[in-house]
């Protein structure tokens, strides 16, 4: 089984295909009777279910109340009819499930994992149905909530990594609903009712606005089944409208936001890209070789291996529904501030001018396309997947095809791609510091 | 009735499955264990050495974790970044780290690839090279993560100081990223006399989960690490903790909106308990009495019910190499002081002390702690990580197995009991978080 005889054979040896025909994933999908998406993957590996319930009912939807729809999120564990946060809690607690839920600037969800024996999954299959359709809103728990949710709100601006964080939103999304993130704000968290609550989940925890993924000890039948049972109290409703582009502003520029430490953050970016957007493999493969791709990366090697300027350092694309960031950023002592931020804007207008050497995209192909399986290795990340790909309408040979759409791109077309979606001058940069 | 025959029924399912993980140990006492897992043709390889700051002294801290960073800097045979680049090559990623009691190097790559990693790690455990230019830009990238990860963060600091505060002569008390101090001084000599010192094959084991074939992996570890030398490796001095004879207090300010509190209770751990094993598994059932879940008491008594806490828990770790500590630890709710948290948790403990807990709470806890143990085994990497804990304090890895019957075996009398010895005040070490403005 072990045909590698030399390691250094195997950085000079072609691009890397495995035997992916053996190891894809058989998505089945089907639609609910009240019109839920469903995708499912069935393994009998692990005695375990793993079942997300997502809506487009993240943040980018709270309107004026920012903060509403984690508030919302959040109130789906407290309580449904006549069965109390405690309730809820004891029943999926006592058979050892784990109810969870999030909810991002696109989408919110509600989780479930559970053994797959019958005396389990059956205790619990229908309170997540109600929970996630029939949340009661206590006022008790809405109180209980916003407080805590109040006093994070207030640690937020003492913790130098999300000022950062959230000083970069508001300047990317000026206009935008992707301006203040899930936290809300303290003025709009303390104005939400009990009503606003209510409202907002019955227009966006619908089943029109729903993707349900399944995985794992289910057969197809049972899967149908339970499809129905989990979705079954949900109202039909209406997907919810799609979110407007973002206006990219002409010209980007620097904030300083003064801050006592003894290390600076910067971040830098601007927004671009779409789910399933055209440029989505050329960009994906040039951040991977810009600084997307840990320790081989061009911004680790020059910035943190080179010259020792930062712990972490990293640059992403976050493709969203509608256009997500790009982002860089590393933290670096305040005296360092000027070199490191210069470093890393020289090294992305380097970039974008010429381009990743061959050796560079031959490099990162290896290990894109080689590290495939690790992508879908556990339920968890197979059933984030599912959720991913129902949630943005990505085709279900999503995961299949990756590493065909990857190797397909070229030297010229990440140039191009880049020089046309990452203008050096849109560029907001923010600095976090004492320096400023 | 019914809910027992089902826990019955379930312990079945899981335990058939953890028998197909094999050990080994090579003439140079190396040991390689392997857990054959075919769900995905993909492997967990980690190799761990038992060194961490727990083996390390005043002046010096935080080289082992320096060390752990030199490792990717080159040996006789590689460039420094060679090792990743190839790993990454070979689509796979690798990273590595280091705690208390163990440094561990790990990559995940497809399975037909674990070659290149044994070969890899087998070069670097003897044939490191130190060069200085490289030790120094490493020491300034330390010294950044210990800025972000400590020096920013005031609950992170505040932790370092509540077991620097809490142990006295256990090396317990030094932090894993070491005191900025010591980082400023930290020669390279220190790094390479650690090396020297401590990796060599009968220091270290090799951990491997994944889609393969265990007598091939081991056939394949003795090809690349049999020819390793060994070392003479002496165990760390003891360096017991003294007696803790009265409570202790520290207040931290810092940039912080809401005040924090960890207090914590000296409590034992496994290795070296043999005769106190009971009371081991009884103060980890304790825990998940207290905070297992939004049903637990803390949840229900304190962020529910008085609402007292706006976040709250409790930590036990019965698998540490040196004793340790029973924490609490939360955000007082607004307008709130901490003296009245701490005074919230020790009324939990005392309802402990004074009354048994009910027979629905430890029934939760079991069905708990079987599903976990599904749930568990959805990740190899943690697996691997489970078994290389526990080898790396010198537990045997089949307590894993065992487990759920020991958590099974404990009763509420059980709890009870360590409720009461273990929770004095004597024992007791508090550290609390202040904003800075009310510093005066």
């Amino acid at each position: 089984m072990m045909n590698m005889k030399k390691w250094v054979l195997a950085l000079t040896s072609s691009v890397v295909l495995l035997s992916q025909s053996a190891f894809a994933l058989d998505i089945q999908t089907w639609k609910t009777s009240n019109g839920v998406e469903v995708l499912f993957v069935e393994s009998h590996d692990l005695p375990m279910i793993d079942v997300r319930l997502a809506f487009k009912a993240g943040s980018s939807r709270d309107g004026d109340l920012y903060g509403i729809s984690r508030l919302v999120n959040a109130l789906i564990v407290e309580g449904t009819g006549d069965y109390s946060s405690e309730d809820v809690a004891e029943n999926f607690e006592s058979v050892g499930a784990e109810l969870g839920h999030d909810s991002l600037r696109d989408m919110a969800f509600v989780s479930l994992r559970s053994l797959s024996d019958k005396q389990a999954w059956e205790k619990v299959v229908d309170l997540f149905a109600r929970v996630s359709a029939l949340p009661s809103f206590p006022l008790d728990a809405i109180e209980r909530d916003r407080k805590s949710m109040l006093i994070s709100l207030a640690n937020r601006e003492k913790e130098i990594g999300d000022v950062a964080e959230d000083t970069f939103y508001k300047n990317l999304y000026k206009n935008h609903v992707y301006k203040v993130g899930r936290a809300g704000t303290k003025q709009t968290m303390q104005a939400i009712t009990q009503k606003n609550l209510s409202d907002f989940h019955s227009k966006y925890y619908v089943a029109n606005n729903a993707t349900l993924a399944l995985m794992g000890d289910l057969t197809l039948d049972q899967a149908k089944q339970y499809a129905e049972q989990i979705t079954q109290y949900l109202k039909a409703g209406q997907k919810a409208s799609p979110i407007e582009a973002v206006k990219m502003a002409e010209q980007g520029g620097t904030i300083k936001v003064p801050f006592k430490t003894s290390q600076t953050h910067i971040i830098q970016g601007l927004p671009v890209m779409k789910r399933g957007d055209d440029d989505y493999y050329a960009l994906y493969l040039g951040n991977h070789i810009l600084g997307g791709s840990g320790f081989s990366s061009r911004l680790m090697q020059e910035i943190r291996e080179n010259r020792g300027l930062s712990y972490s350092v990293y640059s992403y694309f976050l493709p969203m529904e509608s256009n997500g960031p790009f982002q860089m950023a590393l933290q670096t002592k305040n005296h360092q501030v000027d070199e490191a931020s210069q470093l890393l804007n020289q090294m992305l207008v380097d970039f974008i001018k010429d381009g990743p050497t061959d050796a560079e995209i031959d490099h990162s192909k290896k290990n894109i396309t080689g590290s495939f399986p690790l992508k879908i290795d556990s339920n968890n990340k197979i059933v984030e997947y599912l959720s991913l790909i129902g949630f943005y309408d990505l085709p279900l040979d999503y995961l299949d095809s990756f590493n065909a759409n990857i190797l397909k791109v070229t030297s010229e077309d990440i140039k191009d791609a880049f020089s046309r979606r990452v203008k050096p001058e849109q560029l907001i940069r923010v600095i976090v510091g004492e320096a400023s | 009735m019914i809910k027992n025959l089902f826990l019955f029924l379930t312990l079945f399912t899981v335990l058939p499955l953890q028998a197909n993980t094999v050990e080994s140990i090579l003439e140079n006492g190396m040991k390689i264990i392997v857990r054959e897992d075919h769900r995905a043709p993909v492997v967990a390889s980690q190799v761990w050495y038992r060194i961490g700051s727990t083996y390390e002294y005043d002046g010096i801290t935080g080289v082992s974790h320096v060390l752990e960073h030199m490792m990717f800097k080159g040996t006789k045979k590689l460039k420094p970044g060679d090792f990743s680049e190839i790993i990454a090559a070979n689509g796979g990623s690798d990273n590595a780290f280091t705690s208390h009691d163990f440094t561990g190097y790990h990559q995940r790559i497809a399975s037909d690839r674990l070659e290149i990693c044994l070969e890899l790690e087998a070069d670097r455990m003897r044939n490191v090279i130190f060069l200085q230019e490289e030790f120094n830009k490493e020491l300034a990238v330390v010294q950044e993560e210990r800025r972000w990860r400590v020096d920013n963060k005031p609950k992170s600091k505040l932790f370092e100081q509540f077991y620097a505060t809490a142990f006295l002569s256990s090396p317990k008390r030094i932090p894993v990223i070491g005191w900025m101090g010591d980082l400023e001084s930290l020669e390279m000599k220190d790094a390479a006399d650690w090396y020297q010192q401590w990796y060599a094959p009968n220091n270290a084991t090799l951990v491997v989960v994944g889609d393969v074939d265990s007598n091939e992996v081991i056939k394949l570890a003795k090809k690349y690490f049999a020819k390793l030398k060994p070392s003479d490796i002496k165990p760390p001095k003891l360096r017991p903790e003294i007696a803790q004879t009265g409570e202790r207090r520290i207040k931290l300010y810092g940039q912080t909106a809401s005040p924090y509190m960890i207090m914590g209770y000296k409590t034992p751990v496994l290795v070296g308990n043999k005769d106190k094993v009971k009371d081991i598994y009884a103060l980890d059932v304790m825990s998940a009495i207290l905070d297992g879940g939004s049903s637990a008491r803390i949840a229900k008594n304190m962020l529910r019910g008085t609402e007292i806490a706006a976040d709250a828990g409790t930590s036990y770790d019965p698998f540490d190499r040196l004793s340790g500590l029973f924490l609490f630890a939360g955000t007082p709710s607004e307008g709130v002081k901490p003296e009245q948290l701490e005074q919230a948790f020790k009324s939990e403990i005392k309802d402990l002390q004074d009354t048994p807990v009910t027979s629905k709470e430890l029934e939760r806890v079991k069905a708990q702690v079987i599903a976990s143990k599904v749930f568990e085994r959805d990740s190899m990497f943690y697996t691997g990580m489970q078994i290389g804990m526990l080898d790396s304090v010198g537990l045997d890895w089949r307590i894993l197995d065992t487990y759920v019957d020991d958590i099974r075996s404990i009763t509420a009398e059980d709890v009870q009991r360590v409720a009461k010895e273990y929770f004095d005040s004597s024992q007791l070490t508090v550290a609390t978080l202040w904003p800075e403005q009310e510093s005066k």
